[in-house]
């Protein structure tokens, strides 16, 4: 079977590993690129949101090259990404593509189902359930690794002396991660790539304002639908931290999952939880990159998503409140490159000057 | 005994004949704020987060209307109605769930905000557990919130009753809550034709924002058929010809309603109201319009609500589709 997935950041890498693993054919989805936005717009419900469009693109170009089925992501809402696949699946067969697509639905809401999508990828790729269970393990460390060095990318790059020298280190990293193809040799790479990073002719002396990333999970997940904004603002100098890794739930020792539950965090301004995607954590991550002495936070959305939306109503009042300065960009189609760029910058230049009015090296010039 | 305000949008035209008769019966006084205006959208558009939908925007107009002239304001925080959908977990628009929320952050000096939470997929008793918090936030004694909600239950269901025989929201509204003066007049004539006119009842039913849909398709002798009208039980029957349901109350109503009245065939046409940048009917949209074409070879119109609808544009686009209609029907 040719099959294929959604591109979200670095873990095509392990997708790719897996299913080849499990004894598919593996259709590597490409990086989303104007293309693949064209094409997703051009068949998408003007008001879908953008990762669903993005993705609609994906699976048009992975069909182009042969794909026979596509796995995903089903969800019980309250948000759409839930339903996307039943209407790209509609919306493929609207445009006579003989794709299948097959969602996994949370194991919770329907377990026998779940079973039987995986039992049924197992078998017809020919593994025992022995076997079947260490790909998986192996696949999941190899994620697991990713998110590490693409984590550690991020602190390396605003001391970087050599403007891109974190991102090709990065690059070199995940090369090695994706010949990686047991325990060891994933956790040898690992050590090497970080070890590469951290090599990386620094200056020390820089004092970086730090950013918190926070916002819908695909946007967020992959660059390439939000112009690169870690790498952008890094090449500024600034450190970020984002919340959301695809293995962030295992993880203890981020700032956001210090703090235990995330919506009771959000509970003084947002009384229920969840309200899809999310705009919970939104909210949530704002107050907790406040009290951990973020500069600012920056809001990254689809346009027209709906928690997000409900999210941005709240969120000035957060931003108020605990003084930490916020700025959302809402991703639509239209949106260029260069745009955000000023607005990164605009937003950059402001923290810098409030950080130097607070510490007091500078006087202001008009009382 | 207090000054309860409720905004004339949202779920009122789906619950009001139950929370009018509510409070009444635990002798509060209920203000309900007027029919849409565009003085009420203005300020909504004011005050509402620029990205929100016009529904939304709606409310917060309404809201803002009422500050001032009640004590608090019933905004209930709808979380479910019922156990249903693929995995039971049925809920609200995302903008449902944070409403609430919403208002009291970008609204000044509002008045106490009832939002009580209302989930009832939990239990079978629930629905009473909820307004035994209402009440008890009002003041009144178990009692007394029995008593009234025993009494509200039954308006209720005469409403549902009254819907199932054809009558739209706001007329039902008038006609059970026993100010039925106007209401309803008995047309001289039959319709010339039947359409079904799906979408979220604040859309439909608020001829302020739909430029007064129902009253042209009245005028052009054609029979409106919302999904309103139908029972849950009716509705329901068409979860099963769906790959999935939808997550959200208003809109699996709004589906199950269209494709009923085209598996029942009596109809000549769809219409769907739909609010502009709605997140949810991007999908529901999209969904209908295929369903209906492969299950039937009815016309379909979509028609976007939005700040900037005008009474010439729903008439015209009306009108074309009513042309289409006709000439189907002479060729055949
Ligand atoms: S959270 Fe936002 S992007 Fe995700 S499905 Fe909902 S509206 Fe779309
Ligand atoms: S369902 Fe659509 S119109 Fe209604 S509140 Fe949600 S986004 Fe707005």
């Amino acid at each position: 079977m040719k099959i294929s997935f959604p591109h979200m950041g670095y873990s095509y890498i392990a997708f790719k590993w897996l299913v080849e693993n499990i004894g598919h054919e593996c259709i590597v989805p490409p990086e989303p690129s104007k293309k693949t936005l064209d094409l997703g717009v051009r068949y998408a419900p003007e008001f879908a949101c953008i990762p669903f469009k993005i993705l609609l693109g994906t699976y048009l170009e992975v069909a182009e090259k042969g794909a026979e089925i596509i796995i995903t992501s089903g969800g019980m809402g309250p948000c759409r990404a839930g339903y996307y696949w039943v209407m790209h699946q509609y919306l493929l067969e609207e445009i006579e593509k003989n794709v299948k697509v097959i969602a996994f639905e949370p194991p919770l809401c329907d377990l026998k189902d779940f079973w039987k999508k995986i039992n049924w990828l197992r078998v017809s790729g020919g593994l025992s359930v022995k076997d079947f269970l260490e790909v998986i393990k192996i696949a999941w460390e190899k994620i697991k690794a990713i998110d590490d060095v693409e984590m550690y990318s991020h602190k390396i790059r605003p001391y970087e002396v050599n403007r891109g020298d974190t991102t090709r280190a990065l690059w070199k990293a995940l090369e090695m991660l994706d010949e990686a193809n047991n325990i060891e040799e994933i956790q040898d790479a690992k050590h090497e790539g970080l070890k590469l990073l951290g090599n990386i002719l620094q200056d020390k002396s820089r004092n970086p304002l730090k950013i918190g990333i926070i916002g819908e999970i695909y946007v967020v997940l992959e660059p390439a639908a939000n112009y690169y904004i870690q790498i952008m603002l890094g090449e500024m100098g600034v450190e970020t931290d984002r919340s959301i890794y695809l293995t962030s739930y295992t993880r203890k020792n981020t700032i956001i999952n210090l703090e235990g539950s995330i919506f009771e965090v959000a509970k003084p301004y947002l009384k229920e939880a969840p309200i899809g995607g999310h705009g919970v954590n939104s909210i949530g991550e704002t107050i907790l990159y406040a009290k951990h002495g973020f500069d600012g936070v920056i809001q990254l959305a689809p346009f027209a998503c709906i928690p997000e939306i409900v999210a941005k109503s709240i969120l000035p009042s957060v931003s108020r409140d605990l003084n930490i300065p916020l700025l959302t960009l809402f991703i639509d189609e239209q949106t260029g490159k260069a745009g955000v760029q000023t607005r990164l910058e605009a937003f950059v230049d402001l923290l810098e000057r409030r950080r130097e009015v607070k510490s007091g090296k500078f006087e202001r010039l008009i009382v | 005994m207090a000054k309860i305000g409720i905004p004339r949008t949202l779920a009122y035209f789906t619950y009001f004949p139950f929370w009018k008769t509510f409070f009444e019966e635990t002798g509060h006084e209920v203000v309900v704020s007027p029919p849409t205006t565009r003085a009420i959208m203005d300020r909504g558009v004011k005050e509402a987060v620029n990205d929100a939908c016009i529904p939304i925007k709606i409310y917060h107009g309404h809201v803002a209307y009422l500050a001032g002239k009640v004590d608090c304001i019933f905004c209930p925080r709808l979380v479910s109605v019922r156990r249903h959908g693929d995995f039971g977990t049925e809920t609200f628009c995302p903008k449902f769930l944070g409403l609430p929320d919403m208002i009291r952050l970008s609204l000044d000096d509002l008045p106490d905000i009832i939002d009580t939470r209302v989930d009832l997929k939990k239990g079978k008793n629930e629905l009473l557990n909820v307004y035994l918090e209402v009440g008890s936030r009002l003041g009144n004694s178990k009692g007394e919130i029995s008593k009234a909600y025993k009494r509200a239950l039954q308006v209720q269901r005469d409403y549902q009753k009254i819907l199932c025989q054809g009558v739209s929201p706001p007329e039902a509204i008038d006609l059970v809550l026993g100010d039925g003066a106007g209401a309803g007049q008995p047309r001289m004539r039959g319709y010339d034709l039947k359409i079904a006119v799906v979408g979220y009842p604040y859309a439909i039913y608020d001829s302020y924002i739909n430029s007064g849909l129902l009253n042209i398709l009245e005028k052009e002798n054609v029979q409106v058929l919302t999904q309103d009208m139908l029972s849950d039980k009716v509705l329901n029957r068409q979860a099963r010809t769906l790959p999935k349901d939808m997550f959200w109350y208003f809109s699996n109503r709004a589906v199950y309603g269209a494709l009923h009245y085209i598996n029942q065939g009596e109809i000549s046409g769809v219409i769907h109201v739909t609010a502009f940048a709605c997140g949810p009917d991007a999908m529901v949209d999209r969904l209908l319009e295929i369903e209906i074409r492969r299950r039937s070879q009815l016309p379909y119109l979509s028609i976007t609500i939005d700040e900037h609808t005008g009474e010439a544009g729903v008439r015209t686009r009306i009108e074309a589709f009513l042309d289409m209609i006709n000439y189907r029907r002479e060729r055949r």
